[in-house]
């Protein structure tokens, strides 16, 4: 997590319309998204969204307020970094050649990703983990070439046997 | 029973207690309009000359009953004419349910004939909003709809439903009506420490705000007033809650409150806020407001502690049970001191007072005030007329007050006026307005008339738009930009061409003459009031400022 940077855990209703109006919360009250990921959950009358937002001690204690006025919200909560297990996923083209092959074949290993697809000219490849790692990685295979990437917003369960 | 959408929805309007509703017909909510034909012995619909009248009426009929105020209008246009009516009530907080029609679950989303995204349009504006796509969600639907209007911190609340929902069939089951959810009450340790607060307290100052209106909560407010001889300031949604002349009542605070009132509150160590949310046409500049005083802010929203003012203790629960809670473990306490300390304040801004020998506003509202009973509904727009109101009427009774606060509305006025007096059985009802802010909505004189309602319509006419032109010569160095209007409307044949009375007054010596005639009337008249452009509102705190910078007279 970056400095200044919450996490929030939110179960909505398993509605069309719910993603809007929480996006719709957050740019009226002026509040950035630095990412969002929802799916449903066990019960497929409700979704789970993680939220990672930047802000103040002002900003998050108002967001979590503002959320819960949603009729759609059934519950918000701040997830502690230190209480929580994150991961974001990301999918990355980068160009190879017979002179970088290995290189970048030996970095997949090294950050425990994933070939998924590979051709004589472009490997994709599946990288799991913290922020960082994945910042890490990016920066990592740039010089090689970076034909396209995709990163899904952050995903945050509380560690043990606590839930939402 | 097996009954269409349309009939479901105006049985359960009728289940739901909702005895009258507003609005405006149109090709997708013909449905529903014949269903009310078939039913007009048991549910009344008032027509408007515009849907933005038709949400102001449904609006002033909620403020005024304390009920859902109910608003059908078609798609499209329709939609988009009440938009203004919706936002003017998601920020003073009244309970609103709005019934649109839209074009068939086939047709949304192809750009068809009169459609709207309406649930996009009105999300950021009600409390919460839904599109029907099965005449089976329908009944559960509106009866969720009414009791989140009513719960907690009332809103607006829009169901739009599409054309063939209207159509289909389905069993409806009849409900009781829906009762707003539990208000949560204060834990005893929190009113312990409120207790503990005003004991140590040596000026303690009672802000209250529209939330004591609608928790009901005016004669506690009154009592603890009294216990611990705190002076009342009101926000201007607040400020019918509490009698005019109750001994502590100091009428509003803020921008244009009244000087003792704001000074009161710019003085105070203990600031007891109820029901407010600190706008800041309340506050001035913020970290100027009350910078001496403990402020405990209680409210049943818990989004508004700590949202625009830091409180030293917040309190989300219900204020009536808060301030029962409070006032049983008080025992009365006097403060002579700090009780001297206000009435200098009054003798001030008494001494401020403008002339009372022409036809100046005050006078002009001192002068209606006789005529007036406990039971008159005064409603006003918005502006200069709205301000002076505020500031000079003598309140008798909550729930006789309505003025658009948060959104400011010009035009809010006459729909309101409309709806109140309905709600209260055809009341007399007094509307305050501008030449202005009359212009805007005056189309609705066709809908008082035509339901013979009882209100007298006070234009303070000027030719300029007066707030706007104030700002203008205290801050924009008297460049009048579209401000002077310049406008040849005579309002009296305007009234005449409507169906009403009119008269024209320039003199306050034919002031009582004309407002004995125009009360005696028991149908809407309009008395053009012809009052100096230059009239001021004072005091006034200018934007972003603190009680330091107040003006509170002319020159």
């Amino acid at each position: 997590m970056k400095k200044g940077q919450f996490i929030l855990g939110v179960i909505v209703t398993n509605h069309f319309g719910v993603l809007t109006r929480v996006s719709g919360l957050f740019s009226r009250r002026g509040y950035n998204i630095d990412s969002l990921n929802v799916g449903e959950t066990e019960d497929p009358t409700l979704s789970r969204m993680t939220i990672i937002v930047t802000g103040d001690d002002y900003i998050e204690s108002q967001i979590v307020k503002q959320l819960s006025k949603l009729q759609d919200v059934k519950k918000v909560e701040l997830l502690p970094a230190d209480e929580a297990v994150i991961r974001e996923h990301l999918l990355i083209k980068v160009r190879v050649t017979n002179e970088t092959r290995t290189q970048i074949t030996e970095a997949v290993n090294i950050f425990r990703a994933k070939v998924i697809d590979f051709t004589a000219e472009a490997m994709t490849v599946e990288v799991t983990g913290e922020t960082t790692k994945l910042d890490a990685f990016i920066e990592y295979v740039k010089n090689f070439g970076i034909i396209e990437m995709c990163r899904a917003g952050a995903l945050a369960v509380y560690r043990g046997t606590k839930s939402l | 029973m097996i009954l269409t959408g349309a009939e479901i929805i105006v049985e359960t309007l009728i289940e739901q207690g909702c005895k009258t509703v507003f609005g405006y017909p149109g090709g997708f909510v013909l449905n529903i309009y014949d269903e009310l034909y078939k039913r007009s012995d048991r549910i009344r619909h008032v027509i408007t000359a515009h849907e933005q009248g038709a949400a102001h009426a449904a609006d002033g009929y909620a403020r005024v009953s304390g009920d859902v105020g109910v608003v059908i209008a078609t798609s499209g246009p329709g939609v988009t004419n009440l938009i203004t009516g919706i936002a003017t009530a998601h920020l003073d907080s009244v309970p609103l349910v709005a019934i649109t029609g839209n074009v068939p679950l086939s047709m949304l989303g192809r750009d068809s004939f009169q459609e709207v995204d309406t649930t996009g349009i009105t999300m950021p504006i009600t409390k919460h909003n839904y599109i029907v796509k099965s005449a089976k969600d329908l009944a559960k639907t509106i009866r969720e709809a009414i009791r989140i209007a009513k719960s907690g911190r009332p809103g607006p609340v829009l169901i739009d439903v599409p054309k063939d929902v209207q159509l289909q069939t389905c069993e409806y089951l009849p409900s009781e009506k829906e009762q707003p959810d539990a208000y949560p009450r204060a834990d005893a340790a929190v009113i312990e420490d409120i207790v503990q607060l005003i004991r140590e307290s040596k000026r303690p100052y009672i802000y209250s705000g529209g939330g004591v209106i609608m928790a009901d909560a005016a004669a506690e407010v009154m009592r603890l007033a009294e216990m611990i001889d705190a002076p009342i300031g009101f926000s201007m949604m607040g400020l019918s809650a509490v009698p005019g002349d109750f001994r502590y009542n100091l009428g509003m605070t803020g921008m244009h409150g009244r000087y003792a009132s704001t000074k009161a509150n710019a003085e105070a160590d203990l600031v007891l806020a109820v029901g407010v949310r600190f706008s800041d046409r309340a506050t001035g500049k913020k970290s100027k407001y009350s910078q001496h005083a403990k402020i405990v802010h209680i409210d049943i929203d818990p989004a508004e502690i700590n949202k625009n003012i830091n409180a030293y203790l917040g309190v989300s629960a219900d204020i009536k049970s808060t301030l029962s809670a409070v006032i049983e473990k008080l025992t009365p306490e006097r403060r002579p001191e700090w009780m001297a300390e206000v009435e200098k304040y009054r003798k001030e801004e008494a001494s401020c007072a403008p002339r009372d020998d022409s036809l100046n506003p005050k006078v002009l509202i001192s002068h209606v005030q006789k005529y007036t009973d406990v039971n008159t509904i005064i409603a006003t727009d918005v502006g200069q007329h709205q301000m002076w109101t505020a500031q000079n009427y003598c309140h008798k009774r909550p729930r006789r007050f309505l003025t658009s606060g948060g959104l400011g509305t010009m035009g809010y006025g006459m729909g309101a006026a409309i709806g109140g007096s309905v709600a209260a059985g055809g009341e007399r009802t007094v509307l305050f307005t501008g030449d202005g802010s009359f212009g805007m909505n005056l189309t609705e004189l066709a809908t008082a008339v035509s339901n013979q309602l009882p209100i007298v319509v006070i234009v303070m006419n000027n030719g300029v738009l007066g707030m706007v032109r104030q700002w203008q010569t205290l801050f924009y160095d008297k460049r009048y930009s579209q401000t002077t209007l310049g406008r040849k409307t005579d309002f009296v044949k305007l009234a005449e061409a409507f169906g009403a009375h009119g008269f024209r007054i320039s003199e306050l010596s034919h002031l009582d003459e004309v407002l004995e005639k125009a009360f005696s009337l028991n149908s809407p008249v309009v008395i053009d009031c012809l009052i100096d452009q230059d009239e001021f509102v004072f005091p006034m705190i200018p934007p972003g400022g603190s009680i330091d910078d107040i003006i509170v007279k002319q020159g």
